[in-house]
């Protein structure tokens, strides 16, 4: 709908005033403009600081485990090549992962959060806020918080608190206190909603550690840097792996941090193709998918403007996905601009297709993918048997799948 | 050029005495009470009206108003039908100003020129977008000065003397000065800080302010007037409408009444409380 002229580069975003193209910027109350400029100015000092960047590297090297690991999926590149004989092709890509799932807490959502923890203790904040879906970035900042002795308060839907009772629990041991949140549906959008009224009535001590690449400026940017790891690391794993890049990259997008991170460092790699996954719930005729691009338009909610599923009043829809983590009706602003300048496609998986692809890679590769991540495994398995074997595909692991295991235990029917 | 709102601001200096402007929300509990409580405010002594606009995600504010909200948008109410309400109200009523309150998202995706074009013809005076800060200015702020639409800020206390000249660069009307920091319905922080604040606005504009966030009895009111140019009371107002409906929805009593009962309340405060200067 938009018609955008193809910039030289893709990576210079955001503006000065925070903008992605028509997206990303500063809508927020005026209590916390003073918040977010102060955090715009320590997150500048911090970029251009040797310290904060050896402090994160050691701590990202020692404490969370990274780098990840690039690992050849052989169990399930063997699958996609059996998938393409019985459809007459000789083609099955070959597929990586990258290993998120296996840093400290189990995600990529520990990058993001000891970036911003570092960014809290320079800026003398002593309280930490954060919302959650899946509960990953709940972990995490509750893990982070634990380890540099601030109090954490998570604020998560009602409905997630109940899907997610293995990292609810995890947070509580951690020290967190879990904030459920009963507005709305009950999920991330609610959740983000709290912890911004939290932030509003306490904004002298607070910092609010968000999750995702999302908000208002600077946490899309900040965010999408802290995750940028992800995509730096595979980029060099995969040259020194197979002396070239990937011919295609794939990751979910909820509200897109560990997409972004992936993405971005091969974003003017215009020989990469690059493909973002949403949710697709039970099909994008109705209300229940959390397909924003795909479905929704353009508005202004949680601080920027961007791809949002809403009514034809503006006022914002619930959605729905099996993954907790992808259930927000929102995007990251950076992906919105990809959307609409072509650099990234966008496409939806259905609940279905995940939990198919989350016990395929269970059994073809001993890996339990957490539900977001097995979105973007199952478009994987999906396009890579028309595609020739000599073809390199890496799929974001975003997270293990552990957390997972009540929900999908009882859409399976079994007794656990 | 004087808005009906600098009308007013003009009349009541003349008086001497604060302003009493009322925050309702516009559907709530249905569209034809909501209108009935409108039409009521000015008789039962509001100066000002503040017209609610309901959102999905109201991010600054508390419970009272997420729910009063979500009542009016289970009944149907939209911005659309916001502004119709306004123009009926208009259709009586020449000179009480009506300022629409509410978030970004609806006017947005109604069309910015749509909504100026059509928020005029209602007979809207001014508006309070929560999520609008100066730094996007270019969105709503400035096609709405030029549109004849005052464009009212929200100072708060986190606003330093550092950053209030940005907020007042293309603030008109009045200023709303926001008494704390936290969602609307917390509680009244303590009148002497609110009478420092104010007087640190008005170091930096002549436009009027007003003080809200918190009251919620005459008595407060009375107290707060006497330090600014104006009291804002809202989440009192819409725990009076709130408190006339059962769970299953039915009424126990009159809204409107409810809600003319404390209005008359807050506007003997307001009346008590002839401004210091008393010019």
């Amino acid at each position: 709908m938009n018609t955008v002229v193809e910039p030289n580069s893709f990576k210079t975003g955001p503006d000065e005033e925070g903008m992605f193209g028509i997206f990303g910027g500063r809508f927020v109350a005026e209590t916390l403009m003073p918040l977010i400029l102060e955090l715009q100015q320590a997150y500048d000092d911090a970029k251009n600081d040797p310290s904060f960047k050896a402090e994160l590297q050691a701590l990202s090297t020692h404490y969370a485990g990274r780098p990840s690991k690039l690992y050849y999926a052989e169990g399930l590149t063997r699958h996609v090549r059996q998938l393409a004989r019985e459809q007459g092709l000789d083609g099955g890509a070959k597929i990586y992962f990258k290993r998120e799932d296996l840093n400290h807490t189990g995600s990529h959502k520990i990058n993001n959060c000891l970036g911003q923890i570092l960014l809290a203790k320079r800026m003398g904040k002593t309280r930490i806020i954060a919302e959650t879906g899946a509960g990953q970035h709940g972990v995490a900042s509750a893990t982070v918080s634990a380890r540099f002795g601030l109090p954490c308060v998570v604020y998560m839907g009602a409905t997630d608190v109940e899907r997610q009772k293995p990292n609810v629990f995890r947070m509580k041991l951690l020290g967190a206190e879990v904030k459920p949140v009963s507005s709305g549906h009950g999920t991330l959008k609610d959740a983000m909603n709290e912890a911004l009224r939290d932030w509003v009535s306490n904004v002298e001590d607070t910092y609010y550690l968000i999750g995702t690449a999302a908000g208002p400026h600077p946490y899309p940017e900040l965010v999408r840097d802290f995750q940028s790891v992800i995509g730096t690391e595979a980029r060099e794993q995969i040259l020194e792996r197979e002396g070239r890049l990937p011919d295609t990259i794939i990751a979910a997008v909820g509200g897109g941090s560990n997409a972004i991170g992936l993405f971005h460092p091969f974003l003017d790699d215009k020989n990469v193709e690059i493909i973002g996954i949403e949710a697709g719930g039970r099909g994008l005729d109705g209300d229940e998918h959390c397909a924003s691009m795909s479905a929704g338009r353009p508005g202004v909610l949680h601080g920027n403007r961007t791809y949002l599923l809403q009514n034809k009043d503006g006022q914002i829809l619930d959605g729905h996905s099996v993954s907790a983590g992808l259930d927000y009706p929102g995007v990251g602003p950076e992906h919105s601009w990809l959307r609409d300048t072509g650099r990234v496609s966008y496409v939806p998986i259905l609940d279905d297709e995940a939990l198919d692809a989350f016990q395929l890679t269970t059994r073809t590769e001993g890996i339990i993918p957490a539900l977001e991540s097995a979105h973007a495994i199952a478009y994987a398995v999906k396009i890579a048997p028309k595609m020739a074997q000599d073809k390199i595909m890496i799929v974001n692991l975003s997270g293990r799948g552990d957390k997972d295991v009540h929900t999908v235990g009882q859409l399976l029917g079994m007794d656990i | 050029m004087a808005t009906r709102i600098d009308r007013k601001f003009a009349a009541l200096k003349a008086e001497g005495r604060p302003a009493l402007v009322t925050y309702f929300m516009g559907g709530d509990p249905d569209f034809d009470t909501s209108f009935k409580i409108m039409k009521g405010l000015p008789g039962s002594g509001s100066d000002i009206i503040e017209l609610g606009v309901p959102f999905s995600d109201p991010m600054a504010d508390g419970p009272a108003i997420q729910a009063a909200g979500l009542r009016a948008l289970k009944k149907g109410m939209s911005l659309t039908r916001t502004l119709e309400m306004a123009a009926r109200f208009r259709e009586t009523d020449e000179t009480t100003p009506i300022v629409l309150m509410g978030y970004y998202n609806p006017i947005y995706i109604y069309g910015v020129e749509r909504f100026l074009k059509d928020a005029v013809r209602s007979g809207i005076d001014g508006l309070i977008v929560v999520d609008l800060p100066p730094e996007m200015d270019e969105e709503l702020c400035i096609p709405a000065i030029k549109a004849g639409i005052n464009f009212i800020r929200l100072a708060t206390p986190t606003t330093d003397d550092k950053r209030l000249p940005k907020v007042l660069q293309n603030t008109s009307g009045f200023v709303y000065y926001v008494s704390m920091n936290g969602i609307t319905g917390s509680a009244l922080p303590d009148t002497s800080r609110v009478a420092a604040a104010v007087e640190r606005i008005k170091k930096h504009t002549d436009l009027p302010v007003v003080v809200g966030f918190g009251v919620k009895t005459a008595e407060q009111a009375k107290v707060i007037g006497s330090a600014a140019d104006g009291v804002v009371v809202g989440t009192a107002i819409v725990n009076a409408v709130a408190n006339t409906i059962n769970p299953d929805g039915s009424l126990v009593a009159d809204p409107a009444e409810a809600v003319a009962t404390m209005v008359q309340g807050l506007s003997s405060g307001v009346r008590a409380s002839r401004l210091a200067a008393a010019e």
